[in-house]
């Protein structure tokens, strides 16, 4: 294959981590931004996304594609559920105190992982995905006889990829609606804004923060059943995914969310090129010491405006 | 009064190690030579984390800094125990030197992610280049680096004489610091920094001092976990590397002495016996991380310190 093909291929390929990484990184600043919390287990809730949406699909019958559907529904819900639990059993007993919460999730973290490692076990699993054909894709090129088509060979994708790429778009522009135009948007950015004066005005605080760690973890989990069709189901998937959000919630900004989306695509797309023609470990270690860089030297992202 | 008590406290625990070498039966005498070699890393880690302030979510790599800095040398070059531990040591240096440096301009949480993220990048490319570190497998010290002195580092008597040593010299070494006025500006700096500077101490290099001492006491115990167990891998470079020692000193008590070895000793012995059981005995560790938060945030000395004993160092 010529460059360009190549490079198209290494583009979507980048896409579409980029899409998964968006809707997972948005989760993990959507809970920093209204609770200040570092959520280290952000990884684990993708990874139980993942293994849940393997249960459903293996559980229930009916054709690839309604047992999808039914996983993509039930999946963050259980996630979103446990997390809301864990929210109010551990995090609201420790005031929140950054520093604490960070520890007590590392010990979350664990408890997820080596609990699925105790049920699941430590195979990595499978899942159909719901539809799944190759389409070829053409390439031009300005030959002797002006310019021409042509499909090279190698150069394609698949119909669930662009799936998950549009999905993604689809999912932000809802959570992005949903911040801004519902009742409940505005109640998590009165309490992001102040949390005092919002419990001044009557907000709930305490449910407010169960809400948005549920709403963060069913994020995550979402990418989780949207990447399980492509990467397989295992217990130690949440780590890798994990280091990445971070990165890219802090170069976009922590706390921001359009930040974080445009970091997403940036770090997708620059570690699918890196991936495809270096290697992913290299990729990932510019990547991470970029991101500590940004962090020392603009603490307020690479797109954050002001301080915070 | 009360100085002539802890240092009879202190004196007496490595004396009790001292006569484990003699009492204890094989396999214990194994388990306790490997927890004093880990608890010199939670020494070092209690000294940035206990008494700083400085919560380091990356001490893995002045451990893996100091294990690589002493079996590459010996792996590649057949250097001696005396030099391939200096070079440990010298890796330890520079790198918490470089580390603290750049990661001290942050606080809090970036902290945090920031010794994260260094320690991850030094894991990963210690996997990358496995040319040179035969990444993930690791390889076996060569048995010439492991003798010092003529003894064999390989027999289970000269090893836990040789950890014990260390141990005990770290011990004392810790317990005249955190005495020292040094100690007791750190741990100004860790109770109010602002205040700290205001009267005067210069905050960002007394904590660049407490992470280079920590971070080379950590890379003296990777160097001589390398040297008495006589395997170098990536993983004791990796993320869980560096949650152990918090784990340690969170269960023993931040910011004592003594906390870093009892809450090594506690948790080599939980995950233990729980490994016997599961493959995932580090739930034990999760769990334990969660409960101590929630219910024991003092630790099991620190608690001591706090109802019997205020003035423990």
């Amino acid at each position: 294959m010529d460059f360009g093909p190549y490079l198209m291929l290494a583009m979507l390929e980048g896409a579409v981590l980029a899409s998964v990484l968006a809707l997972m990184a948005s989760g993990l600043s959507l809970v920093f931004g209204v609770m200040r919390v570092v959520n280290v287990a952000h990884g684990e809730f993708y990874m139980l996304g993942a293994v849940m949406a393997w249960a459903v699909t293996s559980f229930i019958g009916g054709g690839p594609a309604l047992a999808f559907i039914a996983a993509a529904i039930l999946a963050p819900l259980l996630v979103g559920g446990l997390a809301a639990v864990a929210d109010m059993v551990i995090l609201k007993r420790l005031n929140y105190d950054p520093e604490r919460t960070i520890v007590a999730t590392i010990g979350l973290l664990y408890i997820l992982q080596q609990a699925t490692l105790m049920t699941y076990g430590a195979d990595a699993r499978p899942v159909v995905p719901p539809f799944n054909h190759r389409i070829a894709l053409p390439w031009v090129e300005w030959g002797e006889g002006g310019l021409s088509f042509y499909f090279p060979w190698g150069l394609s994708t698949t119909s669930y990829k662009l799936f998950v790429i549009g999905a993604a778009v689809v999912l932000i522009a809802a959570l992005r609606l949903f911040m801004t135009r519902s009742k409940a948007g505005l109640i998590m950015r009165a309490t992001q804004l102040d949390g005092e004066m919002a419990t001044a005005f009557g907000i709930p605080v305490e449910r407010v923060y169960a809400a948005v760690f549920g709403v963060g973890a069913g994020l995550a989990a979402l990418a989780g059943v949207l990447i399980v069709p492509i990467q397989q189901a295992h217990y130690l998937m949440g780590g890798d995914a994990l280091l990445l959000s971070f990165i890219v919630v802090i170069i976009g900004g922590l706390g921001s969310l359009a930040g974080t989306i445009v970091a997403a695509v940036l770090i997708g797309m620059s570690d699918g090129i890196i991936s495809v023609f270096f290697s992913p470990t290299l990729a990932k270690i510019l990547a991470t010491l970029a991101v500590a860089l940004v962090l020392v030297f603009r603490p307020q992202g690479l797109f954050g405006g002001k301080g915070r | 009064m009360t100085a002539r008590y802890y240092w009879g406290l202190h004196l007496g625990l490595i004396a009790l190690l001292f006569a484990g070498h003699f009492v204890l039966p094989a396999y214990q005498h194994g388990n306790v030579a490997r927890i004093m070699v880990l608890a010199v890393y939670a020494m070092g880690y209690n000294i940035a984390f206990g008494y700083t302030g400085l919560l380091s979510l990356g001490h893995a790599m002045f451990f893996g800094a100091g294990m690589y800095g002493m079996g590459l040398l010996s792996y590649h070059f057949d250097a001696g125990a005396l030099p391939a531990m200096a070079a440990g040591i010298v890796a330890g240096v520079v790198l918490s030197l470089v580390v603290g440096l750049l990661a001290l301009r942050t606080a809090g949480v970036s902290f945090m992610i920031v010794t994260l993220m260094f320690s991850q990048a030094l894991a990963m490319t210690l996997v990358y280049f496995r040319d040179i570190t035969r990444g993930d497998e690791g390889f076996v010290i060569p048995s010439a680096t492991r003798r010092l002195w003529g003894m064999d580092l390989s027999d289970e008597a000269h090893r836990y004489l040789i950890a014990w040593a260390l141990f005990s010299v770290v011990l004392i070494f810790t317990l005249w610091l955190v005495r020292h006025r040094w100690g007791r500006v750190f741990v100004a700096l860790r109770e109010n920094e602002e205040r700290a500077s205001l009267l005067g101490y210069d905050a960002f290099r007394t904590k660049l001092g407490a992470l280079v001492i920590s971070g080379t006491i950590s890379a003296l115990s990777g160097a001589a976990y390398a040297l008495l167990f006589g395997y170098a891998g990536a993983t004791f470079a990796g993320v869980q590397y560096s949650i152990f020692p918090l784990l340690w000193v969170l269960l023993g008590g931040a910011g004592t002495v003594l906390g870093p070895f009892v809450g090594a000793l506690f948790m080599f012995y939980l995950i233990d016996l729980s490994s016997g059981v599961t493959d995932a005995y580090m739930l034990i560790a999760g769990v334990a991380l969660v409960l101590l938060t929630l219910f024991l945030p003092h630790g099991l000395v620190g608690e001591v310190k706090r109802r019997l004993w205020r003035d423990l160092p």
